[in-house]
This record gives structure tokens, C-alpha cells and sequence, in this order.
């Protein structure tokens, strides 16, 4: 066995080099490079399809990568076998063998690599997901969130040198997820492993890991850690992708200092220099984004208060929906047809009612911008619970 | 009026009970036959109880040695159609292959196809071929109609099985052996187990395509049939009897054995 909590060696390291899957005509993974540093919980966030699963099944040796190589920290595993490879999966059915019961799940990975005495750590194991009283069921007598943990203990035994999950909370009703996600944290942290985690589900992917590498159409759009991604999407995809955002088409005006000005409509929009990562050329097109927290919603009628220096666009509600912490407010506006706007429920404006006129104003900081030649819509989904 | 109501509460038990009737009164009359005393060769009417038959049931000459002969042809139809259909079922679920689809529906065809015109056109098989009728003939055609009984009865099994499983058991240090050993049999066994009855009952039973194919060889069904153009001895009856009793206690400890399991577990 190896020593696992150690975190200053380097063999948990996941490391793929140009790494590609293609079935056929179709290219599952494009050339992919990703390095996954040893004790750290890593997320491969995307839409179903876009290739995030078959990337860690090449991890864990259950499909072929087309080219490039897949190391564990200097080992070379690609043409390794599963069964030889230092890495262990929680699968999204969990696929616990039906014919053995509990503890035989969790001690199959300790027999078969020809150990004697299981007893006590599959104890221990069972111990730790909270199941030491129902060693002697079948997985079928368990509920989904034990089932869940069983094939955690059963994939964590065998100390493996990262632990792989396959939307492992997926089959799970949201409270018990939200249950999971906090348990699955807790677990990473004590036992240290690295653990690479796929999910379809940004809030997931944003609670539980401290690195997110979101995925479109087999390849990486972005990686980074969950805050900086929301803050500073690089891409259309991913600002769609997670959360929500707004995006508003504006044409380059001039530049002043570290500002880009911009035209949007008939206003004027401010954009840090440092928060666009598209080529501003005057008079090009660029894609102005702002999250929808971010904004404030001031009446017609007030908006000689709003302070100088902030961005505005006027609009009218068009919707407003109360949902008791906030209300999500969807504004018409002639620079962009609908603008989404929560509101946090301190002071309600009783005249912030659809039809009413206002102006959205926000900081300049809170901008960010895109290149305009991307589909504006890219990553927008049926929202994600 | 209330016995109406009676009847009306308790109709699904009472048809139950009826069913079970109809489908165990004949044997319960082979069971009271195989203790009769017949006058003459033939055991069609109660004359009186006796034993004899049931302490010296190997008594009428040839019909012990055509019962081993049908075990064993029973017996080893079953391994070579359990074997072989297991393989078909697994290729035909897990394997895409260049006519797949017409040995899928092939594999069927000795069902739906009359047992007379199977066994004439294999007997016209055998004979152009030269081969000696015997044992040998009853044994390949034997394997050749069960083998579609285990194939349905094993692809059902494999086809709810999960792949994952497989993969699960790989990722978790089994090699394809182990993999295999551990968790394939074990998940497919019931489905072979089903399939290998079947067998052994349809070989054990089957007279027409034996009957055509036999030469002078002599089959436990084959015997009783011949005697009973000439009588039949209450040998028979007790044969009969005694594998009734047998199948009934097979089933009764097996279901003692997983109760036992389940209460275990519990």
C-alpha cells in the first residue's frame, strides 16, 4: 500500500498529455492536456455528451485514448489494464455486485489483490460512510444515498492514488445530494486522495471542487478555480454554462487608460481592459457580460441618484418573479431583449412591477468581456436542480 | 346469501386449489398404481396393495438399464447444450458479428419446427451420412434441440445484466479470469441453472425425435412405450413416482436453503 496522506510527493498527480478519443467519424475528445495536482478534488463539469465521462474512463483505463498518454504521477499508464492501474471508480449506477453482500462489496478490491486479512479494515471502511450495521445486506436492501456510499468505501479501500467519480450523486433526490456533496468534501479531506469528479451540474461542480475544467464538444473551454471562473467566464460557453449571464453585443468607442468605452444602443458601457479577452480594435464588436447579482434595478423616476461613474441601461420589466430571498426580474431593454436581474429583498420598491420603467446600473468592475464572433447563446440549458 | 359472500372472498384460493388439482390428480394416480397388485400384464385397474414393485423395481428385464441410458444421455445432452448455449447467449448479447441476426433467429427455429419432421429429416441425415444409429445419434440430437431452450433462457439472464459491473470488478484489481470467475458466472448462474433443467427435463422426456433416431437402442420413454403394447409393469409406476418425488424434494430443499439465506441476512 501506499502512503497516501502524504501531499508534499507528487504520484497522485493525474497528468494527461494531448489525449484523444474518437469513435469512428466522431470525435468524443479532442487533443486534451490536464494536469490534476495530487490531493486536490477536481471537477470536469459539461453538458451530457461533451465528453467529460469518456476522459475519465481513459483515466481508469476502461477506454483507449486514441493518441496521447495518460501519467500517474511519473508512472506511464496508458497501456495499462483497469485492473493494473493505482486508480478506482465510483460509477453512476455505483454497479454493486448484486450477488454479494455489503462487505464482500467493500473488500472485493483488498481480495483480489490477494489480501487475507479484510476484516478489520473493511470495519473501518464502513465505519467511515456510516453503513458498519448493514454489512450482511445486498446492495438491492440499501437506499440509494447507502448504495452511494458503499460504492465510495468500496472504490477508497483500496487507497487508491486518485479516486474517480462518475456523476456519483446523479440518481440522488436534491436534498440528499446536497447531503453527499458535503460528505463526499469531508471524506476527500481526510483521506487526502485526489479525487476527479464528473458532473452535468455547476453548483456541484462549485461546492465540492477547488478546480473546475468545464467542457464543451470534447475540449476544455476553461479551467480554474470555481470563483474565478464565475467571475471572469473567458468564453460565451461558460458564462452561460455556469450560472447565468448577460450578454450584450457593443461596438469598441475609444479607449481611455486601462477603460475600453464602449457603444451599445445609444449609451455608453465602461469595461475594465484587463477583463476582456477579446481583440478590441476600434469599431469591432465585442460581447459585454454581466451577472445578473450584479445589477441594480433603480425606478425612471430616481435615476438622478444613481452615483456617477456606474453603467446603465434603461429598460422595462418585463417580468418580475418573487421567490422569497430575491426576485428575478426579466428586463426589456433596447440594447438586449431580455436582461435578467436578481434583486436581493431588502428594501422592495413597490414600483418595480412589469411595465414599470427603470435603469439597470452596475460598477464597471463587474464587467466582462467576450469575443463577439462566438455564439452568443452557447451553453445556455434547461436549468440544472 | 353469506355463502355467496364466502364464495366470492375466497374464489382466487378455490380456483387455485381446483388448478392444482387438475394438474397433480395424475400423479397422484401413478403414485397409487405403482403400489397395485395387477391380474394379468396390464396395471389399468386396482386389484389390491402391494409392495413388490417398489422393493425390486430393476424386476422387468430391461427397463433399469434403459433408465441409466437415458440419464446419461440426459446428463450429458445437459453439460454439452448448457456449455455451448451459454457461449451463444454471451456472444449474441455482447459481441456485434457478421451474421449475428441470422443466427439469433436461426437459433429458434428448432423450437418452432415440428419434433416429427426434425426427426425424420435427422434420421435421413444420419443414414446418408452412414452413421450408426445408437447412443451417439440420440446424444447429438439431443444437444441440438435443447440448445435453443439454454440460449433463450441465458441471453434473457445476460441481457439485464450490467456491463458496468464487468467494469467495476476490472477497475477493483480482477483481471479477465477473476473478472469473469467472480462476477459474470455468478450473476449469469441462474439463467444457465434455468436453462440446464430445461435441458435435462426435454432430453430426459423426449420420445419422437429418440424414437427416429435410436437404431435398436432402447430410451427410458422408448421402454414404456414398447411395453405398453404388451402390458405394462408397475416398475414403471414407480420409476415414474420415485422422479416425481425426487424433483419435489430438489425444489423443497433449495427453497429451505435460501430461506435460510434470507433470514441470515436479515
Amino acid at each position: 500500500m501506499t502512503d497516501v496522506t502524504n501531499k508534499n510527493d507528487n504520484t497522485g498527480d493525474v497528468r494527461l498529455s494531448g489525449i484523444s478519443k474518437t469513435y469512428g467519424g466522431f470525435t468524443a475528445v479532442h487533443p486534451l492536456d490536464l494536469t490534476v495536482p495530487q490531493g486536490s478534488f477536481f471537477a470536469l463539469l459539461g453538458a451530457s455528451g461533451c465528453g467529460k465521462t469518456t476522459t475519465l474512463r481513459m483515466i481508469a483505463g476502461l477506454e483507449e485514448p486514441t493518441s496521447g498518454t495518460v501519467h500517474l504521477g511519473d508512472q506511464d499508464v496508458t497501456r495499462l489494464p483497469p485492473y493494473k492501474r493505482p486508480v478506482n471508480t465510483v460509477f453512476q449506477s455505483y454497479a454493486l455486485f448484486p450477488h454479494l453482500d455489503i462487505f464482500e462489496n467493500v473488500a472485493f478490491g483488498l481480495r483480489r489483490r490477494g489480501i487475507k486479512s479484510v476484516k478489520k479494515q473493511v470495519e473501518d471502511m464502513l465505519e467511515l460512510v456510516q453503513l458498519g450495521e448493514q454489512a450482511r445486506k445486498k446492495p438491492h436492501q440499501l437506499s440509494g444515498g447507502q448504495q452511494q456510499r458503499v460504492a465510495v468505501a468500496r472504490a477508497l479501500i483500496n487507497h487508491p492514488k486518485v479516486l474517480l467519480l462518475d456523476e456519483p450523486l446523479g440518481a440522488l433526490d436534491l436534498k440528499l445530494r446536497r447531503q453527499m456533496q458535503l460528505e463526499l468534501k469531508r471524506i476527500q479531506t481526510e483521506v487526502g486522495i485526489t479525487f476527479v469528479h464528473v458532473t452535468h451540474d455547476q453548483e456541484e461542480a462549485m461546492t465540492m471542487a477547488d478546480t473546475v475544467a468545464v467542457m464543451n464538444a470534447g475540449r476544455v473551454e476553461q479551467l480554474g478555480a470555481p470563483a474565478d471562473l464565475y467571475e471572469n467566464p473567458k468564453t460565451t460557453f461558460v458564462a452561460n454554462f455556469l450560472g447565468t449571464s448577460n450578454l450584450i453585443e457593443a461596438e469598441v468607442d475609444t479607449k481611455s487608460g486601462d477603460d475600453i468605452v464602449l457603444k451599445a444602443g445609444g449609451g455608453k458601457l465602461v469595461l475594465p481592459q484587463a477583463r476582456c479577452t477579446a481583440p478590441t480594435t476600434t469599431g469591432g464588436k465585442v460581447l459585454v457580460g454581466v451577472r445578473p447579482e450584479k445589477i441594480s434595478l433603480a425606478h425612471a423616476d430616481d435615476a438622478g441618484e444613481i452615483p456617477e461613474g456606474r453603467n446603465r441601461i434603461t429598460g422595462t420589466i418585463a417580468d418580475a418573479s418573487f421567490i422569497g430571498v430575491s426576485t428575478q426580474y426579466v428586463i426589456d431593454s433596447p440594447v438586449c431583449p431580455e436582461l435578467a436581474v436578481y434583486a436581493q429583498n431588502v428594501d422592495r420598491d413597490a414600483r418595480l412591477v412589469p411595465g414599470a420603467e427603470v435603469v439597470l446600473h452596475w460598477a464597471p468592475a463587474h464587467t466582462f468581456g467576450l469575443d463577439a464572433a462566438q455564439d452568443i447563446d452557447a451553453g445556455i440549458q434547461e436549468e440544472a436542480v | 346469501m353469506a355463502f355467496v359472500n364466502w364464495l366470492k372472498r375466497h374464489f382466487v384460493v378455490i380456483a387455485g386449489l381446483f388448478t392444482l388439482g387438475y394438474l397433480l390428480l395424475p400423479n397422484v394416480i401413478v403414485t397409487i398404481f405403482s403400489f397395485n397388485d395387477p391380474k394379468g400384464r396390464f396395471n389399468y385397474e386396482w386389484q389390491k396393495f402391494s409392495t413388490d414393485a417398489w422393493t425390486d423395481p430393476c424386476g422387468v428385464s430391461g427397463l433399469c438399464d434403459s433408465l441409466t441410458l437415458s440419464l446419461q444421455i440426459a446428463l450429458w445432452a445437459t453439460l454439452a447444450a448448457t456449455l455451448l448455449g451459454a457461449m451463444i447467449a454471451f456472444a449474441l448479447v455482447r459481441y456485434r458479428f457478421r451474421a449475428r441476426g441470422a443466427v439469433n433467429s436461426l437459433i429458434f427455429l428448432p423450437m418452432a419446427m415440428p419434433e416429427v419432421v426434425m426427426a425424420a429429416s435427422l434420421l435421413t441425415l444420419f443414414l446418408n451420412m452412414g452413421i450408426q444409429l445408437g447412443f451417439w445419434t440420440i446424444l447429438i440430437a439431443h444437444i441440438m434441440f435443447c440448445l435453443s431452450f439454454v440460449v433463450i433462457a441465458v441471453k434473457a439472464r445476460v441481457m439485464s445484466m450490467d456491463p458496468r459491473l464487468e467494469q467495476a470488478a476490472q477497475d477493483l484489481y480482477a483481471g479477465p479470469v477473476q473478472t469473469f470467475l467472480r462476477v459474470t458466472l455468478p450473476i449469469a448462474a441462474p439463467g444457465i441453472a434455468a436453462g440446464a433443467l430445461l435441458a435435462f427435463a426435454l432430453s430426459f422426456d423426449d420420445f419422437i425425435i429418440t424414437n427416429f433416431n435410436a437404431g435398436s437402442t432402447v430410451t427410458f420413454p422408448m421402454f414404456v412405450w414398447g411395453s405398453a403394447q404388451r402390458g405394462t409393469p408397475v416398475q414403471i409406476n414407480v420409476i415414474g413416482t420415485a422422479m416425481f418425488v425426487i424433483a419435489v424434494l430438489l425444489v423443497l430443499v433449495s427453497m429451505l436453503i435460501s430461506n435460510r439465506r434470507n433470514k441470515q441476512k436479515a
